[in-house]
């Protein structure tokens, strides 16, 4: 042992320096090995909502509601919001003059533009009724056998918490729904899949060139859904493909956490009281411990 | 310390009856204002207390998600879903309960190194140590499982391949994993099982930290020093010297926390959590939370998945022989200059477990470093990095401890903690 010790400090610290670079350079290593996809980025002018004090544009979310009913809902559902969601505080029609969002008329007016199901209670058949603020937005598929059927046998996923269930969120949305492109020649894309760079898979088995350079991305069922003049703006924004895309990731980040603004004002708030309680405890701390140390 | 009587005087004529029927005034003043502590006890030891927070603020959290979650296939994912938007404040309770398992363990991996690099398992401290190792064990349990209760992808597909281990115990693994999973695949009635001991295991965890918090004012706190207390010179009360000192790193640590909850509440989780369970999809990449990467890790370093459930748990049954793995006369390891690196050293190799369990084995470490295949696995893969930090880990406990602690010189140990105090001062003023 007295070997080990006389090899001394100096060669110890070399050692131990050695490994935490070694674990460094892993660290960097798999950053870059990892990417099958391409990263998701914001639009241009980014998101309102990103950022420690980000809150949502209520402008925005009401595009974005635009956006998810004329194209989205067509074959994706939204079952954890109901219309009274969006009358919310934060929400995309949230009116200070009715803190009820049952209340609110522009709400109520988007409710009763719907038929869902219900029973008689005389008859016990199924009928259907005007939806009301209460409802959860109607899915567009009786269940996911029929939308399997409709849709080459992918069922379109459910887009409440979507962008809490992909890697990059709103920004994930964001480019791969502005992110369809050609497939690069030597890339076999079966019938009814399209490529598209920032949607994650391996498309080695589908890649007849270089090994070396598979493309980045993956293949999915859904054809790209928007294209620039799809969707008419009522606040007068120009319909560009960007524009659609930006306003509907933002409403569906809204969507998947109505409560981020709150959540954000509430921690700024607790973050302040911590603080001022740090610092009223160190100074009772530095008092009682005086000439103890 | 067993040996410290009682100071406590009952005031008024309430205190004074209850204390002849029922004297738990006194057990509290004797436990937590006039217990001696070592005047020396540096951070480190705040962890006690702010683990004590984590369990209080876990039970507290939990009771009122019951309240509102249903243990359901169908709607478990809904229900806590709801949770975060139609119950009040419901999603501040649950990012609560959900960032707080997080930070429950990276305070007890915090508190576990502390009590390894200062020999805190050591005599007369075993019973308190393996009581310690006792609470570690359940608390995985209970994470494991609480986990599962959302019933998103990483939920289902992590409990089917962690209940599984159980399957690959020769002959009577197969009952077992039927028995513990209600049925010959996890659903419905493993949910409900699962929420059943998620509620119960917590009070469990409670029970036996009483027990570790008897087994410490037994043997009294160890020290940085590492030196038993000597005399009344060598402490303080525990009111207000160690309350106030646990008061600010308790409110550092609810800093750290609050930056999570309200800033980054999904930046531990997995975004696969998210997508409802469906046991038809698999998801790419099936990883436990960050906490448990370490032990995923080495169970997946061994080629036989049996071999990978023994050295899984081996890795954790290691931790309770520790007292008697460590040979040392010594227990802190300021006073000891070998073991101290080897101790650096293990903790790089359970960080870097950690990092190796969130990876693909076949991954390359170093991408485009020529490598060669050695038996099963590429050289410069995950595989062979998580197997090198594996062997460190139990040749860490196994051997170097052992052997270390009978040929290393430590430096001379301070005579008490007083002269520890003194000797740090005066080093101080220069």
């Amino acid at each position: 042992m007295k070997s080990l010790q006389t090899l001394g400090r100096k060669a110890w610290i070399k050692a131990a320096a050695t490994v935490m670079a070694a674990s460094l350079t892993l660290g960097a290593g798999s950053a870059l090995a990892a990417g099958g996809a391409l990263h998701a980025h914001e639009p241009k002018e980014g998101f309102s909502s990103s950022g420690v004090l980000g809150t949502y544009d209520q402008a925005q979310l009401q595009r974005g509601y635009k956006v998810y009913r004329e194209v989205c809902a067509a074959c994706h559902s939204m079952k954890l919001i109901s219309f009274r969601n969006l009358g919310e505080k934060d929400g995309p029609f949230y009116d200070p003059k009715y803190k009820n969002p049952n209340e609110n008329p522009v709400v109520k007016q988007i409710a009763s533009e719907f038929e869902v199901p219900t029973i008689d209670s005389e008859t016990g058949d199924v009928i259907t009724r005007k939806a009301t603020t209460s409802d959860a937005f109607p899915s567009p598929f009786a269940n996911p056998e029929a939308a399997a059927a409709s849709n080459g046998g992918a069922v379109p996923p459910d887009l409440s918490v979507i962008t809490k269930a992909r890697h990059g969120g709103a920004s994930y949305v964001y480019s791969l729904l502005t992110g369809y492109k050609a497939p690069p020649a030597g890339l076999k894309i079966a019938e009814g899949q399209h490529y598209n760079p920032y949607f994650p898979g391996d498309l080695s088995s589908a890649w007849s060139g270089d090994h070396k350079h598979v493309p980045a991305g993956g293949v999915l069922a859904m054809a790209p859904p928007l294209s620039a003049g799809q969707v008419t703006f009522d606040d007068g924004r120009e319909s560009t493909l960007s524009n659609q895309a930006a306003d509907v990731a933002a409403f569906l980040e809204w969507a998947g956490e109505p409560k981020a603004v709150l959540r954000k004002k509430t921690g700024v708030a607790v973050l302040a009281y911590l603080l001022l309680f740090f610092g009223l405890t160190y100074a009772s701390y530095r008092m009682v411990w005086r000439g103890k140390h | 310390m067993s040996d410290h009587p009682s100071t406590y005087v009952p005031k008024t004529g309430f205190e004074k009856w209850l204390d002849s029927r029922l004297p738990i005034v006194r057990l509290a003043y004797d436990s937590f204002v006039d217990y001696p502590t070592p005047k020396n006890l540096n951070y480190w030891w705040t962890f006690g207390g702010i683990l004590s927070v984590c369990l209080a603020i876990q039970i507290i959290t939990g009771i009122i998600l019951a309240m509102h979650y249903t243990p359901h296939v169908d709607y478990a994912f809904n229900s806590v879903e709801r949770i975060m938007r139609d119950v009040n404040y419901g999603w501040l309770i649950r990012y609560v309960h959900a960032n707080g398992a997080s930070m429950f363990f990276f305070a007890v991996y915090i508190h576990m190194l502390r009590g390894l690099y200062y020999g805190s398992y050591k005599a007369p401290r075993e019973v308190l140590w393996i009581l310690g190792c006792i609470i570690f064990f359940l608390m995985i349990a209970t994470a494991f499982m609480g986990y599962v209760l959302p019933w998103g992808q990483m939920s289902f597909h992590g409990a089917v391949v962690i209940t599984n281990l159980i399957g690959s115990i020769p002959l009577i693994g197969g009952p077992i994993l039927t028995w513990l999973q209600g049925g010959f695949a996890v659903d419905q009635a493993t949910l409900n099982r699962f929420f059943s001991l998620h509620y119960l295991l917590p009070f469990v965890i409670a029970g036996v930290v009483i027990l570790h918090i008897w087994a410490l004012h037994v043997a009294g706190q160890n020290n940085p020093a590492g030196v038993e207390i000597k005399s009344k010179e060598d402490t303080v009360a525990f009111t207000p010297y160690a309350t106030v000192k646990d008061g600010v790193a308790i409110i550092v640590f609810l800093f750290l926390f609050s930056v999570f909850v309200f800033f980054m509440p999904n930046a531990l989780g997995h975004a696969d959590n998210y997508i409802p369970a469906n046991p038809l999809v698999t998801p790419a990449h099936i990883v436990p939370e960050w906490y448990l990467l370490p032990f995923y890790a080495i169970l997946r370093a061994i080629p036989d998945k049996f071999g990978g459930v023994i050295a899984m748990f081996g890795s954790i049954a290691v931790i309770f022989a520790l007292p008697w793995l460590d040979t040392s006369k010594v227990k802190s390891m300021r006073y000891r200059p070998v073991m101290r690196w080897f101790f650096v050293i293990f903790v790089i190799v359970c960080l870097g477990l950690g990092w190796c369990g969130a990876q693909l084995p076949d991954a390359q470490v170093i991408p485009g470093l020529p490598s060669f295949t050695l038996f099963d696995g590429q050289l410069n893969s995950y595989l062979w990095l998580t197997r090198l930090f594996t062997i460190y880990y139990f040749v860490f406990f196994l051997l170097i401890m052992p052997w270390i602690g009978l040929k290393e010189e430590p430096l001379p140990v301070p005579a008490s903690i007083s002269e520890a105090v003194l000797a740090e001062h005066n080093k101080k003023k220069g």
